[in-house]
């Protein structure tokens, strides 16, 4: 493997983590209103969150290169109010992969959290848990297990995206340059086969390894959320 | 003193109810649908009711005209539900100290230890939830309870999950709550023999409205309609006359006749309610043959109504009535009707002293 392959693995893993944790809080967040609360605007929101699922990832890597670039709505915002620059940098290629993870991770924990039994926050109401420690103690452990599912889901689709990252953030090598991004240059020059192969076998290696991580992680979980011994 | 007075409707059902639960354990009964785990909730602060209120020792839970509003956690309370509802992520004992944990308390370690003796759940306590036994989830579910320090416990049809035998190990220390830890119970249910045991007071709710309330005997006994899914039974005052030593027996007097219990119940003197369930009697017409049953009482049948597929004998002994429940088959070969004489036979009664109640099956 080249110096430029570990490269792009290390972006890729980098961008995928970032992408997978930093949505974490905002995924419980939506999951939980989506899942509880009745408001005006909610079909709305709902649509929004999926939106990223339907549309070609084109469309949505230019829709964040408007909002995001350093002209765009926010993106000029950020830049002169905190002087952070997502377009063009590994940190926008982080949030092009967690738009895209983000409807994938929310239906997960929007699940967990439908089929919890709410009878449970009761009795610890009863026993004078506040609604926010009724969250903290209860519900929060018992839907762990869609919160993981919901995570690993993201990541993969992080490790994996590759339309919305090119459109928003190129791929800048040393710096956007992703694992995807690194096979389609290879396939893109001539005599680059063996090189689209050795990232093939990458990713196939990363994808099982996060896979089997993955499985175990949730066994245990959801182990320990039913009450048995893992 | 829990005092309760407020309108909710939940879709089309309207709930408008007003009762008092006071020191002792308070029953709250009625069929399926009564809207009764409502008003415990409302009881609870797990439902907030559209107009009323709710004051619990001269402190205001819930008053809709000056808005005030006590959720659950705000209430010292403790609730045992139908289901349990251990938390399923924690051990035994992890659910025990989640209810001292957000009501400090000073701790008597001592204190907790027999409690935890005396529900018998001392081995249980690092299980996770999902390995216990129906009885022993309600146990810790009690236990829990208690361990919130709770100023009032609403206990919501706690037994009705279990078996016949496990609801036996269960009874005497729902009793032992009841009497030795002086916690004013509000509990739902609509199996008489669990009332006829438990309850000092009884609150009888019908399509959400209150329709009678009162002492058990009161409001349960006689030939008074009764829910649908309610286990049909009479109960007798009776005083105890003697002791027949050589046989081992009790005998009490009551208006309906002469009554035999299993001697060592209770006292010459005593006065106690003696609960007949209406499935234990054999009806009789005419001398019957040479029967084991102990008891014998004569009446006359005062009316008949069929439920479920049983006919309910009401017979009128004495000026007392009592519910037998017979096959159709046996109502139709008998030619049972209104007026006639008939015997009433069973072995086995419920007695209650002074609101202990001490289940005993009497066998000659």
């Amino acid at each position: 493997m080249s110096e430029d392959d570990w490269i792009a693995l290390a972006i890729s893993l980098k961008v995928a983590v970032v992408a997978s944790a930093a949505s974490l809080p905002f995924g419980i967040a939506v999951a939980w209103l989506l899942a509880r609360k009745s408001f005006p605007g909610k079909s709305v929101l709902n649509g929004l969150v999926h939106l990223p699922l339907i549309l070609p990832p084109v469309v949505t890597g230019y829709i964040l290169l408007i909002l995001f670039g350093r002209k765009g709505a926010i993106g000029s915002v950020l830049d002169q109010v905190f002087g952070i620059v997502l377009s063009f940098r590994w940190t926008g290629a982080a949030l092009a992969a967690a738009v895209m993870g983000f409807p994938l991770m929310v239906r997960a924990i929007r699940l967990s959290i439908e089929s919890l039994d709410r009878g449970l926050e009761s009795a610890a109401s009863t026993l004078g848990a506040s609604p926010f420690n009724v969250f903290r103690t209860i519900t929060l452990p018992l839907i762990m297990p869609g919160i993981v599912t919901g995570t690993i889901l993201a990541f993969a689709k992080a490790m994996g995206e590759f339309g919305a990252t090119i459109t928003f953030v190129s791929a800048i090598p040393g710096e956007t340059k992703t694992l995807a991004a690194a096979i389609y240059g290879y396939t893109q020059v001539p005599g680059g086969d063996a090189g689209a192969m050795r990232l093939t076998l990458i990713s196939v290696v990363v994808s099982l390894a996060a896979l089997l991580a993955s499985e175990l992680l949730a066994r245990r979980v959801q182990a320990r959320t039913e009450g048995r011994d893992a | 003193m829990l005092e309760i007075d407020i309108r909710h409707a939940q879709g089309d059902f309207r709930i408008e109810a007003a009762f008092s639960a006071g020191d002792g354990l308070t029953a709250l009964v009625g069929p399926s649908g009564s809207g009764k785990t409502t008003l415990a909730n409302i009881a609870a602060g797990l439902i907030r009711p559209e107009a009323g209120r709710v004051t619990f020792h001269g402190e205001t839970w819930f008053d809709s005209d000056r808005n005030i509003y006590f959720s659950a956690d705000r209430r010292r309370i403790g609730y045992v539900f139908q289901e349990g509802r251990l938390f399923p992520h924690m051990t035994v004992r992890q659910n025990l100290q989640y209810a001292r944990h957000f009501r400090p308390m000073r701790t008597d370690e001592a204190a907790d230890g027999r409690l935890i003796e005396l529900l018998g759940i001392g081995h249980l306590l690092d299980r996770r939830p999902a390995g216990l036994s129906g009885g022993e989830k309600s146990r810790v579910a009690i236990g829990r309870a208690l361990f919130s320090a709770p100023a009032l416990l609403i206990m919501d049809e706690p037994l009705s999950a279990l078996d016949q035998a496990r609801k036996a190990e269960i009874l005497p220390h729902l009793e032992y709550v009841r009497d030795e830890t002086g916690i004013p119970i509000l509990y739902v249910s609509h199996a008489m023999e669990e009332v006829a045991r438990l309850a000092n007071r009884v609150v009888s709710v019908q399509g959400g409205r209150v329709v009678a309330e009162g002492e058990p005997g009161g409001v349960l006994g006689g030939a008074r309609p009764m829910p649908d899914d309610m286990e049909p039974a009479t109960f007798i005052s009776a005083t105890i006359s003697h002791h027949l030593d050589d046989e081992g027996l009790t005998v009490a007097e009551s208006r309906a006749g002469r009554i035999y219990l299993k001697r060592g119940l209770a006292e010459p003197g005593d006065r106690v309610r003696v609960f007949i369930s209406a499935q234990d009697i054999i009806l009789g017409i005419g001398e019957p043959g040479n029967l084991s049953a102990l008891n014998r009482l004569e009446g006359r049948v005062l009316g008949m109504t069929e439920r479920a597929g049983s006919v309910w004998v009401t017979v009128d002994c004495s000026g007392e009535a009592v519910l037998a429940q017979v096959t159709r088959h046996s109502a139709a070969r008998m030619a049972l009707e209104e007026g006639q004489p008939v015997s009433l036979l069973f072995k086995s009664v419920s007695i209650d002293t002074q609101g202990l109640f001490r289940r005993q099956e009497t066998r000659p």
